[in-house]
């Protein structure tokens, strides 16, 4: 043992954060909170695997070419000349040797086509639902005037001047990286922050919080039950993003791109990773407090739905100025503590200045320890009241009071 | 030890002695009600120091503003001179009443993880959680959950648990409630070897035996208010010894030798019994008036007030009231 006669408040908080972290980490619940965020993401690959079988089945591009041997020839090959140029406008192009009525070629069974043209070149009739010939009758037109023409047309070179982006696609485009980075860290609070709600609940049940009270201050108590809470997150997350990134590998090219934020992948990430960590304490923060209220499992669950509508609406503050960097309404989200870590990881996107975010973080590390130093105050003001009870003695001043850990008895 | 009340506190405070506890004028509301109102407590070092007194008369709330659980509205409390008891957290060891471990801990952990509260490091605190609970007969429990041990084996593990880092002080409140005899009896030698080791030991309780066998000092608590603190045989000699007379005969010259207030019980015939305080004049002479008057002394005793008798004198009967409804439902438990 040191010579001091107690610990420090970030050795406090190392004891208790090392004894949640351990305790939820080894158990059997965790591994169904790893494998919790993974079901919707298997379930929607899945979904979107067979939606889009379904798709691409009910939205067949075929159109059968039910026409004279010599104009079903040249059409085919008019659409073959056509085709590198305009590309997914056109339709794929089947000749069929039906001799029956478009209307009946189209009512063939397995054949799956979207409409029949027949007629002749000067003059191709299209039959087909009317939004099909909606969507049709331009192309085959093109491809009958190309069809007739006796020589194949001459298309001028055009001269190309490749740039990366226009400032204002650049702009649009980090938006939307701005978008998506707010959109992950919500989802992550909301899944993760939640968790701290319960987290006393566990100590006033086993009455192993007057334990801990007597021995540590109660910020210790809260800042490592915080630090533990963020550590599993992390955990969580790193575990989610190996599965995220093998379903990136198999997916391939049909994942979004979303453009370079200003900052550079490399250090928005690194922000995005100190923004959770910052958002999370202070929501945790508050959490716990707010949990700490509740005596039993039943009140956090009642609990837990407006401090969901809570979150909500700091992110809508936050989301709801992502156009307008620089705008009141911008900087009181980027200042509020609770929006903050959002409203900055936008910037991060949108802006190469880094200063703000050194400024941010510092801000809201002071607004932790603030949120931390409160709430351990009301939890030992409104929790940590007298013992079991008893009665008051007729004829005396003192009363029972309320049992610890039991905050409304 | 002295044995005035006022003059050990006085003296103490006044550097005769290091105290481990002090505290002047503890004043604790809750939600606008009173629950402790101006406490003077001095516990010196190496005493083992009871708070005795009723559910609900202030014992918890007392211990917990001593420790720096809660904040006193009132008064100041120091702990080895510090008035932040958690600065000295870690010469404390605290057993609260609601016993609390977390279940899914083994025992050596359980133990371990208390020692790290108070700054012993965490594989010292597992080597000397598992010499503990072999000294205490629970070697086979050391890899056992907590979750899978009985109310009792639970209960020592707390025990263990909040003695291994070697406390200078060690506070247990209500300590003996939900124990056994045997396991009370072990608790109690226990609690006399930390204080022969020069560890001073406080301890809660509503059991005047507990009290009386093992305190050098109680604070006598009720409604609140501790209308007295000191050492036990201060608190008995409160009350006169009272003196318990078995005469042959019911009446004679003799019985002016006696008291007027002497209260007067026929058992059979051809016995009486009399009690009466010791007179000022002294024994002696009125067993020479006796003899004199031909009383035809049966025996005489002389006997000495109990620590239940001066805390009916001290508290008042409504207290010693609860505090015997308290025993009942605790026995009954």
């Amino acid at each position: 043992m040191s010579d001091t006669t107690r610990l420090s408040l970030v050795e406090a908080a190392r004891v208790v954060a090392r004894r949640d972290f351990r305790a939820i980490l080894f158990s059997r619940a965790f591994l169904f909170f790893l494998l919790g965020p993974l079901f919707p993401i298997i379930v929607g690959a899945l979904a979107g695997g067979i939606g889009g079988q379904v798709q691409r089945d009910a939205t067949t591009r075929l159109v059968a070419v039910a026409m004279a041997d010599a104009d079903a020839q040249a059409m085919i090959a008019a659409r073959e000349r056509l085709a590198p140029r305009v590309g997914a406008a056109l339709p794929e192009l089947a000749v069929t040797e039906s001799a029956d009525a478009p209307t009946d070629i189209l009512r063939e069974p397995g054949r799956n086509y979207s409409a029949v043209v027949s007629g002749s070149l000067d003059a191709p009739e299209l039959t087909a639902p009317q939004e099909a010939i909606d969507g049709w009758s331009g192309p085959i037109a093109m491809i009958a005037a190309e069809a007739r023409a006796d020589s194949p047309s001459a298309y001028p070179d055009v001269a190309a001047h490749p740039v990366a982006t226009s400032v204002a696609a650049q702009r649009t485009d980090r938006i939307r990286t701005a978008q998506a980075g707010q959109l992950i860290l919500f989802l992550l609070m909301m899944l993760l922050a939640g968790m701290v709600l319960s987290n006393l609940v566990e100590e006033k049940a086993n009455k192993v919080i007057e334990v801990l009270a007597a021995a540590i201050p109660m910020d210790a108590v809260f800042l490592g039950k915080l630090v533990a809470m963020l550590g599993v997150s992390f955990v969580g997350i790193a575990v989610w993003a190996l599965a995220g990134g093998a379903i990136g590998l198999l997916a391939g090219s049909a994942l979004p791109h979303l453009p370079e934020p200003a900052l550079g992948w490399p250090l928005f990430v690194a922000l995005g990773i100190a923004y959770f960590a910052m958002g999370y304490l202070l929501l945790g923060s508050l959490f716990l407090t707010i949990g700490g209220m509740a005596a039993t499992v039943r009140e956090v669950q009642t609990l837990s739905m407006p401090v969901t509508m809570a979150q909500l609406l700091v992110f809508f503050l936050a989301a709801s100025s992502i156009t307008r960097p620089g705008s009141p309404m911008e900087l009181f989200a980027a200042a509020f503590p609770l929006s903050s870590p959002f409203a900055m990881l936008a910037r991060a996107a949108q802006s190469d200045a880094l200063w703000p975010h050194a400024l941010a973080l510092a801000w809201q590390a002071l607004c932790v320890f603030l949120f931390v130093r409160v709430g351990a105050a009301i939890f030992r003001r409104r929790v940590m009241k007298s013992g079991k009870g008893g009665r008051a003695i007729k004829g005396h001043v003192g009363a029972a009071a309320p049992a610890l850990g039991n905050s409304d008895a | 030890m002295l044995t005035e009340t006022g003059t050990m506190t006085r003296a103490r405070a006044d550097g005769l002695g290091p105290l481990a506890i002090e505290a002047h004028g503890l004043v604790k509301r809750f939600d606008g009600t009173l629950a402790v109102d101006g406490v003077d407590i001095s516990v010196p070092e190496g005493a083992i120091y009871g708070i005795l007194g009723p559910n609900g008369a202030g014992k918890t709330t007392t211990l917990r503003m001593l420790l720096g659980i809660i904040d006193p509205d009132e008064g100041v409390r120091r702990v080895f001179g510090n008035d932040r008891p958690h600065e000295v957290a870690k010469l404390i060891g605290y057993l609260p009443e609601e016993r609390g471990l977390y279940p899914a801990m083994k025992c050596d952990e359980a133990i371990a993880f208390m020692g790290a509260l108070r700054g012993l490091p965490l594989a010292e605190g597992k080597a000397r959680g598992r010499e503990m609970l072999e000294n205490y007969g629970l070697g086979h429990a050391v890899d056992r959950q907590i979750r899978q041990l009985s109310k009792g084996m639970a209960q020592t593990v707390q025990l263990l648990g909040t003695l291994v880092h070697r406390p200078r002080l060690v506070v247990f409140d209500e300590p003996f409630s939900g124990l056994d005899a045997i396991n009370q009896g072990k608790l109690e030698s226990m609690i006399r070897n930390l204080a022969s080791s020069g560890t001073t030991v406080i301890f809660s309780t509503h059991v005047i035996h507990h009290a009386e066998r093992l305190c050098d000092e109680v604070a006598i608590i009720a409604g609140g208010k501790v209308p007295y603190a000191g050492s036990v045989d201060a608190a008995r000699d409160r009350i006169p010894a009272q003196v318990r007379l078995e005469t042959r005969r019911s009446d004679g010259a003799w019985r002016d030798a006696l008291p007027a207030d002497a209260r007067h019980d026929a058992k059979a015939e051809g016995s009486h019994f009399w009690y009466f305080p010791v007179p000022d004049s002294g024994i002696e002479a009125l067993l020479k008036r006796l003899i004199e008057g031909e009383a035809g002394i049966l025996s005489l005793s002389i006997e000495r007030a109990g620590l239940h008798d001066a805390f009916v004198e001290i508290a008042g009967a409504a207290a010693a009231r609860a505090l015997a409804e308290d025993n009942a439902q605790g026995e009954a438990r």
